[in-house]
């Protein structure tokens, strides 16, 4: 029902788009104060929400680790599982931000005859999650081609590399494969396995298919329904450049592509894919495992008014002599 | 705490690669005027109407290749019942579009499009002057 519901809304979307791109005074609106309003609302809801998080006081480190703590010089310290340094900490946030290292560690439980409790690594989510992150990577970066005028050479290569097996023409780009394969099998590991689909929420479904539309709209403009690609560069530039224009050849179904674009970054802000500035703001990859070596003190550490057994002793001195107690002065 | 720093600088450097495009064509001078593609003097009319040869030029020169490679056919009748001799370098590249850097190339930087068809075909207008 939560996967139907987020379906049904981007494809209501999509549809929307699309007629209302057939309406000429509507075009301005979907093509230029949507993707305007969308891309401030990314912006200032992105830093917004990073410059939150940075307010949260973290005083300690939390060690979460699976690996020796750096201690006496004949123990062996695992400096990338438990790090005490800044080169660890980055090569350890390098190898989760760049390869998903904890997904990789996913395992599945099992319940067998018995009954017997099984676990079992599960690869496949990892694969998925870096086949869909990476390739929407590479395509936000091939994409920088329609916004900037000359074509930077990173890109033009970047795009050699991503059509490297020259299938088709226009040539068939992997990533576009791969993208769109690696969304149908995290929404199908979604829909398939009993306790994930109870524990997945509209959102998790929205997203999924929200990019899926972007991504297939994308594949549709590129491969079948061919566009005019010089007038979507002029749009792009328009936009980026402050003197927004809709040339007459920009069709509505690339406005469908600009409105899910436009919705997921208006959505991005507010929603689980803040993940990609929340990674690095993970307080249990993020810090060196430093608690025994180094003073922490407490920053918001303000004097409390203390009572310390001397100033006690002094005060009732009399009291505690004539009830015979000990004292120690 | 003792963090901020490095985290409102990355901030900034999110922000900055996200809007990278906004200052390097501030920088550039781009304008959203696009490529202006020299037509030939002498013809009017292409082998199919402008809005198919604006999205589908790479289609059709596609189906004459596979048609003169694979089925032997070498005539294109044009939507106007015109004839033309299927072939880039005799055809369009000889007979209208002489100036491949000032009408193929024009587009294709523009959109960032790297097409393998140089690799085979020559610009004749290279080849006359490497020619001599």
């Amino acid at each position: 029902m939560k996967a139907l519901s987020s379906l049904a809304l981007v494809v209501a979307l999509a549809a929307l788009a699309f007629f209302l791109g057939r309406v000429e005074p509507l075009r301005v609106v979907l093509g230029v104060i949507i993707p305007y309003v969308a891309i401030a609302i990314f912006l200032a809801g992105v830093s917004y929400k990073v410059i939150v998080w940075s307010l949260s006081p973290v005083p300690f480190r939390i060690p979460t680790s699976c690996g020796q703590q750096k201690s006496l010089s004949w123990i062996k310290a695992g400096w990338l599982e438990n790090p005490h340094s800044t080169p660890g900490v980055v090569a350890r946030m390098a190898l989760e931000v760049l390869l998903f290292r904890s997904l990789f560690r996913n395992t599945k439980a099992e319940l067998r005859e018995g009954p017997r409790l099984i676990y079992g690594e599960r690869r496949f989510l990892w694969l998925g999650a870096l086949a869909f992150h990476w390739s929407f990577l590479v395509i936000f970066v091939r994409h920088l081609r329609f916004f900037i005028e000359p074509v930077p050479r990173l890109v033009m290569v970047l795009d050699r590399l991503d059509s490297f097996f020259q299938v088709g023409i226009p040539l068939l780009y992997i990533t576009d494969v791969t993208i769109v394969a690696a969304l149908l099998y995290l929404l199908l590991r979604r829909l398939r396995d009993p306790q994930v689909r109870y524990i997945s929420l509209f959102a998790d479904y929205f997203a999924l298919f929200l990019i899926l539309g972007l991504a297939l709209s994308g594949v549709w403009m590129r491969y079948f329904a061919r566009i005019d690609v010089v007038a979507v560069k002029q749009l792009a530039i328009g936009l980026v450049t402050f003197s927004p224009i809709v040339p007459r050849e920009v069709t509505s179904l690339f406005l469908v592509h600009l409105i899910l674009l436009s919705t997921l970054l208006a959505y991005f802000p507010f929603s689980k894919l803040m993940h990609m500035g929340g990674i690095f703001l993970s307080p249990t990859r993020n810090l060196a495992n430093n608690n025994r070596r180094k003073r922490h003190v407490n920053p918001w550490d303000y004097p409390v008014p203390v009572h310390p057994y001397q100033e006690w002793e002094a005060e009732f001195h009399d009291k505690i002599a004539a009830a015979g107690l000990p004292l120690e002065k | 705490m003792r963090d901020r720093g490095v985290i409102y600088t990355g901030l900034l450097v999110f922000l900055g690669i996200i809007t990278f495009p906004m200052w390097h064509d501030w920088a550039a001078g781009t304008t959203s005027r696009g490529p202006d593609p020299v037509l030939p003097a002498q013809e009017k009319q292409c082998v199919a109407p402008l809005s198919t040869m604006r999205t589908s030029h790479m289609q059709l020169l596609m189906d004459w290749r596979d048609g003169v490679v694979r089925r032997n056919v070498h005539t294109y009748t044009a939507f106007n019942g015109r004839n033309f001799n299927m072939s880039l370098t005799g055809t369009c590249l000889t007979g209208c579009h002489t100036n491949k850097a000032d009408f193929c190339d024009r587009c294709h930087n523009y959109a960032g499009v790297a097409v393998y068809c140089w690799d085979c075909h020559v610009d004749p207008k290279l080849a006359r002057r490497s020619a001599k």
